[in-house]
């Protein structure tokens, strides 16, 4: 039972079937299933897969934008569960927004979505994010990774205000800020001290792992230190 | 999505004009048949005919019984017998270009050999963008008595899809007959899955070989397609009007003799043609004009009730490069527009003389590009989507919704890796490649998988009928075919 239920849940991941996957993971929460184990076997496993299909040419922007939203739900049906338990969520958190004037966010997007199939957590602001938004929701959730979208070559300057807003705040160093969008290049990012940039979607998920990764050694590096 | 829209350059009372023209033409002044047998029949038939001369004189009554005669629709099969395609249907297709001698290699063109026109099949096989495989290069190692079987053999080999092909001489039609007798089971006439291309040699004559094949052809029950080559100002009138009478006549005169030989024999009403370049004497196929010919040769055609066929959708360039792009697009397109049934032009380089694997992949992406343009838009409560437009509202993203998902493979045309859609820094980390360099991987992509060959049994009679073709011909052996059995 429980075995089928995963399955049908990489099933309804892979085919945007946002019905059939909820109902897969009330099944197993119903079930008894391990909310970690639905998270990263159902959940993460089935984005994973879509990431490589979506590489291979054979799944398609809609459907990986679609399958990232699913994941959304589920993970939100998942996450008392996960939290009573005392578990935590799979993958590291990247907080995700296109910045203060800018109303795109198709780019922003793809890159969530493209995120998720990597296995990352992405909590999406939206767009139009305020700076002092992005700086509260840093301090709260602890993201490894802060993203910013801008689209015009007005609002990209902001990325660089929110950078500024989390040094003056102290948060800098605990995060990795990326920075993306048409007009933005690697010297843009490097002048205004982002950690990472980049010039798509697939570029930002190799970005994000490097990044995460760095993160991840960093802190090892600061508990022997301490 | 309403009436598909036809695009025209004559008016009907114009369409009127050539015809009467036409028949003018064919009933004062005739035309030219190097063929007593034809002669012979075409006066048994009721046209006036001056033997010494070879001259035909064709009554307005003949073409008008020849006409009725033709069936306005037919189909063609594949190899296996299955239905293909239904000319005269106003659906376009695509085939390969036939008649080339060379192929390219780099900036070169060297004489095309067996193993070109297998590699040419085997890729115009695999392009689902490709309807009809041609005869598209005769082989160099072949003597000329079996140029043309050899030709059809490879072909029939290496693909299913029907086969556009031509014979080279009197006896050279049968062998093919005879090949496709093989493959087929002996279903050639009731499931034909070739059609034979003849050629009048303008301005308005046939050679003996051409009237012989028209002739073979009707009494064998194999499809015509006539292929008249109008050049305006060097064989047909400079005024593309005048060059349109002459297509209009020469075809007719073709239809006569198929028609009387045998009532119903299956006719396309193709053609084949150029410009004629004023200053290097060249007869490029690509010349605006020459599709201006076809538009309005292929409303003749309809006016007729016939299917139609032309070369477009095809370069003069002597390399894969901008020039061949745009050629082959725009003559491809127009034609299309004009809802040609045989638009036969993919791999085409050089007047016809040179085929490419590369370009041919290349022109299969205009084919599909054409396709979607030639689909038009569907208009119904669903794609125009104002129930979603009003839920998403202003700033809505419609890339997650599941109107997206249901009609993106549809609505959206998406090319092959030929085409490149990446952004510049990943075309730059993916080796900047230009077009070429990517369809040569396409190319080798394609030849890593097997030939669609006949089943084992339709293979060997396949094999056998080719090698009773080399023992009537004395051609020892060819590439490709097996030793003979025991």
């Amino acid at each position: 039972m429980v075995e089928e239920a995963f399955a049908r849940l990489h099933e309804a991941l892979l085919n945007a079937d946002e019905e059939a996957a909820v109902k897969a993971t009330r099944d197993l929460l119903d079930a008894g299933a391990e909310p970690q184990a639905i998270l990263e076997r159902g959940l993460t496993e089935a984005m994973t897969e879509l990431g490589r299909r979506w590489n291979r040419g054979e799944a398609f922007l809609p459907e990986v934008v679609a399958a990232a939203e699913i994941f959304k739900t589920c993970s939100d049906l998942v996450e008392p569960a996960l939290l009573a338990r005392g578990g935590k969520k799979a993958g590291h958190l990247v907080l995700m927004g296109t910045v203060k004037g800018d109303l795109h966010d198709l780019g922003k997007n793809i890159v969530t979505a493209m995120l998720k199939t990597a296995g990352f957590e992405v909590s999406d602001l939206g767009r139009d994010v305020p700076t002092e938004r992005f700086v509260e929701e840093a301090a709260r959730l602890r993201p490894k990774i802060v993203g910013l979208s801008a689209l015009l070559t007005t609002t990209m300057l902001e990325q660089r205000t929110v950078i500024q807003a989390l040094e003056a705040v102290g948060l800098r160093p605990d995060v990795r800020v990326m920075v993306g969008g048409a007009p933005v290049t690697a010297a843009w990012a490097e002048e205004i001290g982002a950690d990472g940039y980049a010039a798509n979607a697939v570029e930002a998920v190799e970005v994000a792992l490097r990044l995460a990764g760095a993160a991840a050694q960093d802190a090892g590096g600061r508990k022997a230190d301490g | 999505m309403g009436e598909p829209q036809v695009f025209e350059l004559l008016s009907d009372s114009e369409i009127e004009a050539v015809h009467n023209a036409a028949l003018a033409v064919l009933s004062e002044t005739g035309v030219f048949i190097d063929h007593p047998r034809a002669l012979e029949h075409l006066a048994g038939c009721g046209a006036e005919v001056d033997a010494a001369s070879g001259r035909v004189r064709i009554p307005p009554r003949l073409v008008k019984e020849a006409l009725a005669a033709c069936p306005s629709s037919f189909i063609l099969y594949d190899r296996e017998g299955r239905e293909a395609l239904r000319l005269g249907a106003r659906e376009v297709h695509f085939a390969t270009s036939s008649c080339a001698v060379r192929c390219q290699e780099g900036t070169a063109a060297r004489p095309s050999r067996a193993e070109d026109l297998v590699r040419l099949t085997r890729v115009a096989d695999a392009l689902p963008e490709i309807d009809l495989v041609s005869t598209q290069v005769v082989a160099d190692e072949a003597p000329k008595e079996l140029a043309d079987s050899y030709r059809l053999y490879l072909v029939l080999r290496n693909s299913p899809k029907p086969v556009v092909t031509g014979a080279f001489s009197e006896e050279g039609l049968w062998d093919m007959k005879a090949l496709l007798d093989a493959v087929t089971g002996g279903r050639t006439e009731d499931r034909p899955c070739a059609v034979f291309d003849v050629c009048p040699s303008p301005p308005l004559k046939w050679t003996a070989i051409s009237a012989a094949n028209i002739m073979d052809a009707a009494s064998a029950g194999l499809p015509v397609e006539f292929a008249s080559m109008p050049m305006p100002g060097a064989a047909t009138p400079v005024t593309l009007a005048g060059s349109v009478v002459v297509h209009t006549a020469e075809t007719l005169s073709g239809i006569v003799l198929a028609q009387t030989v045998r009532p119903g024999t299956r006719v396309v009403w193709g053609g084949a043609p150029v410009g004629f370049d004023m200053r290097h004497g060249t007869a490029p196929l690509s010349a605006v004009e020459a599709t201006m010919i076809t538009v309005a040769y292929a409303q003749m055609g309809r006016h007729y009730g016939l299917p139609t066929h032309t070369y477009a959708g095809l370069s003069d360039s002597k390399l894969v490069d901008a020039q061949a792009g745009l050629e082959t697009a725009l003559s491809g397109t127009v034609a299309a527009l004009a809802r040609i049934d045989i638009i036969a032009g993919a791999g085409a380089l050089d007047f016809v003389g040179t085929q490419s694997l590369e370009k041919l992949v290349v022109d299969a992406e205009v084919c599909g590009l054409i396709r979607r343009l030639l689909r038009g838009i569907e208009v119904s409560p669903d794609t125009l989507a104002r129930d979603l437009i009003t839920a998403l509202g202003p700033g809505g993203d419609y890339l997650a919704q599941a109107h997206t998902r249901r009609w993106f493979r549809t609505e959206l045309h998406l090319p092959g890796p030929v085409i490149d859609r990446l952004d510049r820094k990943a075309w730059e980390e993916q080796g900047r490649t230009d077009i070429l360099a990517r369809a040569r991987e396409r190319v080798e992509a394609i030849l890593k998988n097997d030939p669609r060959a006949p089943d084992p049994d339709r293979a060997a009679e396949l094999d056998r009928a080719m090698r009773r073709v080399m023992d009537t011909r004395g051609c020892p052996s060819l590439p490709f075919v097996g030793a003979a059995e025991g």
